[in-house]
């Protein structure tokens, strides 16, 4: 796979609506083939991010660039670029195969190739003999399917999907976004996707570029995201977490929760104060010794492959994650290792604190 | 509750055989019979004598309609596009005229377009000659657009209203400009207002009496005028004004089935 080739680049992008700014300078780099995913809270500017690609929203400031020319002027419909939308917005007077033939028709494609086409693209979203169909009969899986066809059939470079899976129960929504996945490596085209459920993004994603109140939080690949986040904000939106503040006493030695813990971070300033996050699931439970910080467990929640408790030492409640019964009231110690402590720079952001 | 839903539909019921069905039967019946009560063809023979002014109704109501369609098609979209509020205040200024009197307002075009009017007032008063405006088919077929072109508007608007603005950006994301999205999109979804827009301006068009009667003067006799006069005028003929009447209903039956036949098979074609 050629990952280098750059297909869509943003470049400071602003934008506001009503004198709110929705995006405070978007820096993005999509490359050829690559499953990019925008994940986010509501109101994070993911969809306009989206929007701006697909030329429904003109930055205010900045550059879009495809395939390095410039195009923040070019209309949607000049643009190879094809979107699967929110409420799928099928056209309601034409049925499944002249939904999916649409954009062929206006670019008067030979009929028989048009056959063709729509009949292999029916078939790669398992509805084949759905073509006379008419598209409000068919069930939200359905729709999103020919959603789906109806903008891959015209090859584009890249397809933008719009929270595509959000209208679906929980189950379908599995299934899809295996599907997507597979149709995306089949076809070998750029997927730019926006969800703000981080475990589609993580299931899915090549990259995954987390925002938040109109700025990127950080990019990287599943794995990075979720074992480095960059700041509190990624950690907390990106799985569970522990987050408490700490100083960074020097490289490789933190202190928190009133002790010192080695860890595997460095290059911070001398005592900076830094935020730490610590999965529930790394945090193990220990006998209650002077080795370990300690507490008493204030709940515990059968969750099916865990246990999940609450652990109060001091003033700070540790959510932690054990395959291991312990009753409520118990005193344990906690143990971390480590390279399970990640250290971040302290920002702006609060975190969920305990 | 499906009985309460019977007997909800009486009043209904009653009201419809009392002022339509039976008043449609007495038509008929005043049509085919003649002042003592007999069978006759005579009524229908005179009214087809009635043709042209039938056929000048027709095709002045039928340009006042294409007109108001033309006219009212990008005002009802770019309206069903405005900000709610925008959306309810411009449905009012549409209405607004209507709270006036109807003759008050077909007066009023009196006034404006008559030889010593307030046109011709001004094209006076800047050195220009009088022009003929009243008493004009032109004048006949403006005074049907202003007084119907509300009914066009109003179907069009909420059958657009409905027309998700997702759906139109699909539409530009698969490659259609402004033109291909109006005719393959807009166009075909908003078929029902334009058929539904049309009957009402053209129904009332064809059968009105006071605009062509006001503004079209002695050379614009309209059927509906030859209809008022026999029934309320000079020349009163019960039996024979029946006829004609039956014979403009007729007529306008064909004209909506033609249309409608047209506009299904646009319709169908879309599908296709």
């Amino acid at each position: 796979m050629d990952q280098n080739k750059k297909v869509f680049e943003l470049k400071k992008i602003a934008k506001s609506f009503d004198g709110e700014q929705i995006l405070k300078g978007i820096d993005l780099d999509i490359h050829e083939k690559e499953f990019v995913t925008l994940l986010g809270p509501s109101g994070c500017g993911k969809t306009t991010t989206l929007r701006i690609i697909g030329g429904f929203v003109t930055p205010d400031s900045g550059d879009v660039l495809f395939l390095g020319k410039r195009i923040n002027d070019i209309p949607p419909y000049k643009r190879k670029v094809n979107t699967v939308f929110q409420k799928y917005a099928l056209f309601p007077h034409l049925d499944v195969f002249e939904n999916v033939a649409f954009g062929l028709r206006l670019v008067k494609t030979p009929e028989k190739e048009i056959v063709q086409r729509v009949r292999e693209m029916l078939a790669l979203v398992n509805l084949s003999g759905f073509e006379s169909r008419r598209v409000d009969l068919l069930s939200g899986g359905q729709q999103q399917r020919v959603a789906i066809a109806r903008a891959l059939v015209n090859r584009p470079n890249v397809l933008l999907l719009d929270e595509p899976l959000g209208a679906l129960d929980l189950k379908l929504r599995k299934e899809m976004q295996i599907e997507l996945k597979r149709i995306q490596q089949s076809l070998g085209i750029t997927f730019v996707y926006v969800t703000h459920d981080q475990e589609e993004a993580l299931t899915m994603s090549d990259t995954v570029v987390v925002m938040n109140e109109g700025r990127i939080q950080q990019i990287g690949t599943p794995q990075d995201i979720y074992n480095e986040p960059a700041n509190a904000f990624t950690a907390s939106f990106i799985g569970e977490s522990n987050i408490i503040s700490g100083i960074m006493h020097r490289d490789r030695l933190v202190e928190f929760a009133g002790r010192n813990y080695e860890c595997v971070d460095g290059g911070f300033a001398k005592d900076e104060p830094v935020d730490i996050v610590v999965r529930p699931e790394d945090v193990e439970i220990a006998p209650a010794t002077s080795e370990f910080l300690c507490g008493t467990v204030k709940d515990v929640i059968f969750k099916g492959v865990h246990y999940e408790m609450h652990v109060a030492c001091n003033d700070f409640m540790w959510r932690v994650q054990s395959t291991d019964f312990t009753p409520v009231g118990a005193e344990v110690g906690l143990r971390i290792t480590p390279e399970d402590i990640h250290i971040m720079h302290r920002t702006t952001y609060g975190g969920e604190k305990g | 509750m499906k009985l309460n839903a019977r007997w909800t539909s009486y009043p209904y019921i009653v009201w419809m055989i009392l002022f339509t069905v039976i008043p449609l039967f007495l038509i008929g019946y005043f049509a085919f019979t003649d002042a003592s009560g007999d069978f006759t063809i005579a009524n229908m023979e005179q009214a087809v004598k009635y043709i042209p002014a039938l056929v000048k109704s027709v095709s002045l109501a039928a340009i006042a309609t294409v007109l108001c369609l033309v006219l009212a098609y990008p005002f009802a979209f770019s309206m069903s596009r405005l900000s709610f509020e925008r959306q309810k205040m411009m449905s009012m200024l549409i209405m607004l005229p209507m709270w006036m009197n109807f003759l008050l307002r077909t007066y009023a075009w009196q006034a404006i377009l008559e030889d010593n009017g307030v046109i011709n007032m001004l094209l006076n008063s800047v050195g220009l000659s009088s022009v003929k405006l009243i008493n004009t088919s032109g004048a006949v077929v403006l005074g049907m657009v202003y007084n119907y072109i509300p009914f066009m508007i109003l179907p069009l608007y909420s059958v657009m209203t409905k027309i998700d603005k997702s759906v139109l950006e699909a539409a530009n994301d698969l490659g259609a400009g402004f033109f291909a999205t109006l005719y393959r999109v807009i166009l075909p979804l908003s078929m029902p207002g334009i058929v539904s827009g049309t009957t009402m301006v053209f129904v009332p068009a064809v059968s009105t009496f006071v605009i062509s009667g006001m503004l079209g003067g002695v050379n614009n006799y309209l059927i509906g005028d030859l209809i008022e006069t026999q029934f309320l005028g000079n020349s009163y003929d019960l039996n024979c004004g029946s006829a004609t009447s039956l014979l403009l209903m007729i007529v306008v039956l064909i004209t909506m089935a033609i249309f409608n036949h047209f506009s299904d098979e646009d319709a169908e074609e879309a599908l296709v």
